[in-house]
């Protein structure tokens, strides 16, 4: 496998907070990594430094060997990095068909005025990728009228349709329901393995890091605390005590 | 549904502006300056999409209505008038755009505002050029090669608005249900989102102000055109804030809006003037207050609320 993102010495403080001091981290390029850590820690500030939306005050960040520090997330987004938040960034007065259309148009090129946005090869691949996502039901729903889950879900959908080769998310299963949870990150898993995307994801739930990360970083006090497999990681006891808390019983299992 | 009801009205309204013209000759110079306005108001309801107001687009205006009134004396032939006089408008639109798009909102409203108050003081006071407020009379212009008198002239000038109207509705109304006019409504609701999928939202932003800025050429050129007489009042504040007021009048919500909001408003405004001389602004006022209360998608929200009543 080779590192298809590189993070070295990264430095930011906010105030008094320092959020990353001294950050070194190397994605592999094809390997799911969950990014834990106590609120606050600055696992959301990794993602906005990646992708253009946060400058750090020291260190260098590679992708795909380039240096993409300093470049607008726009540039970013060029070279292959999608991102989703942890806040839904939808456009609000737009169906979910057609907020995935527009990320599919995105990815083409928006300059085409005299060709409708949900022309057939646009709309069929957002309706293929709304299926995906379990979402058909509510493809023609406005975006501010769906539960909390489905934004999220729709979130991530638009920076899927980007095809990119890096996706960050950040907490992609926060506010989906509990009972539905495990079904949305199998599928979301499979998706992204599907188009070979690697990912980096922001994550609270250990259940859902245990099953569906290769990797497990540990983010404190702007540091990566620990590095390594779900199953090391997550039974380490000073992980438990900083950052799970409690844990299932019978500690945590990766996925088969 | 909305695509066959705007097809209906924006036909049955060229029709019917045509038989009014034809029945009251004097209403044929006011349903000019609807067709004028409206096409400007067009302009505005695209960047209305974006959730921006320009209280400027009068410089657009004007700049056309000076062209055209200093190149008739040079080449007095308005097929070609007309397109240099857009070709200006977008041109500065360009430059003016690259700078304004930057901004949002109430900044973005101002700046318009201020530039076009700068247009304004220098066709007021560069006099031995302008003429001040007394303005530039246009000498007599040609339609394709003909020299056309009275009625004629009047004729064919409101079918050339006309015309534009029908064609730049049919454009804008394309090009709101594409990508970039879908990207533009987006940079309302979510502009960073737009950012972080790799798209411009300033330059979606400038190239509908480029857009509306040619628009608003065209109406200014129809103006020139048809009162004869261009004054520094079309770069005004005030004529900004008319065609805003039109907007809402008309309602942004399709692109026949615009030309309901502009004959509504030039029609209330002459009888307006006729019945109570003295407070005709005070109609228009009372008007544009009972829409934005009473119906806020405007005259095209209210149709559109009738025939789906009707249909349901």
């Amino acid at each position: 496998m080779s590192v298809l993102l590189s993070a070295r010495g990264l430095k930011i403080a906010f105030g008094g907070l320092k959020a990353a001091d001294g950050i070194d981290l190397d994605v592999e390029e094809g390997e799911f990594l969950a990014i834990i850590g106590p609120n606050g820690a600055g696992k959301t500030t990794f993602i906005n430094m990646t992708t253009g939306y946060l400058k750090p005050q020291a260190g260098e960040i590679t992708f795909a060997g380039r240096p993409i520090l300093g470049l607008s997330p726009r540039r970013i987004v060029g070279l292959g990095i999608a991102r989703s938040f942890q806040l839904p960034q939808l456009f609000t007065e737009h169906s979910v068909e057609q907020n995935v259309a527009l990320a599919v148009a995105s990815r083409e090129g928006v300059w085409s005025p005299l060709a409708p946005l949900l022309r057939p090869r646009y709309r069929d691949e957002a309706r293929d990728l709304i299926a995906r996502f379990g979402l058909s039901a509510i493809a023609e729903t406005r975006a501010d009228a769906l539960n909390e889950g489905a934004r999220k879900l729709a979130d991530i959908a638009m920076a899927v349709a980007l095809r990119p080769r890096l996706l960050l998310m950040d907490e992609p299963t926060s506010g989906v329901a509990a009972a539905g949870k495990m079904a949305v990150v199998e599928t979301l898993a499979r998706v992204l393995r599907d188009a070979r995307v690697t990912a980096v994801f922001v994550e609270h739930d250990m259940e859902v890091v245990g099953r569906f990360a290769d990797r497990v970083a540990v983010w404190g006090q702007g540091k990566i605390a620990a590095l390594g497999t779900p199953e090391v990681v997550l039974n380490d006891p000073e992980v438990q005590r900083t950052v799970i808390g409690t844990v299932p019983a019978g500690g945590v299992h990766a996925a088969a | 549904m909305n695509r066959t009801l705007e097809l209906v009205l924006a036909l049955a309204g060229a029709a019917l502006i045509v038989a009014l013209a034809y029945a009251v000759p004097w209403l044929r110079f006011v349903l000019t300056i609807a067709l004028a306005k409206g096409l400007a108001v067009l302009g505005i309801l695209l960047l209305l999409r974006a959730g921006q107001v320009s209280f400027g687009h009068a410089l657009y205006l004007a700049l056309a209505a000076y062209l055209v009134a200093f190149g008739a004396a040079l080449v007095p032939e308005a097929l070609l008038l007309l397109p240099a006089a857009a070709l200006l408008a977008g041109t500065v639109g360009l430059a003016v755009g690259l700078f304004v798009v930057r901004y949002r909102e109430i900044f973005f409203g101002m700046l318009n505002l201020a530039l076009s108050m700068v247009f304004y003081s220098v066709l007021e006071k560069f006099y031995s050029l302008t003429h001040g407020t007394d303005g530039i009379r246009l000498p007599p212009v040609r339609f394709a090669g003909q020299a056309l008198e009275g009625d004629a002239a009047q004729w064919a000038v409101l079918a050339l608005a006309l015309v534009l109207a029908l064609a730049f509705g049919a454009l804008v109304r394309v090009a709101l249900a594409s990508p970039l006019g879908e990207a533009l409504a987006g940079i309302k609701t979510r502009e960073t989102r737009l950012e972080f999928m790799g798209v411009s939202a300033k330059r979606v932003l400038l190239s509908a102000y480029v857009a509306s800025a040619v628009m608003a050429g065209c109406g200014g050129a129809i103006i020139a055109l048809t009162t004869r007489h261009v004054t520094p009042a079309l770069a005004y504040w005030t004529t900004s804030g008319e065609l805003v007021f039109i907007a809402i009048l008309g309602g942004a919500g399709s692109v026949v809006g615009p030309f309901l909001g502009a004959a509504a408003y030039e029609l209330t405004r002459v009888y307006a003037a006729a019945l109570v001389a003295n407070a005709w602004q005070l109609v228009l006022g009372l008007v544009l207050l009972g829409v934005i209360v009473f119906a806020p998608g405007g005259l095209w929200g209210l149709i559109r609320g009738a025939t789906q009543r009707k249909t349901a």
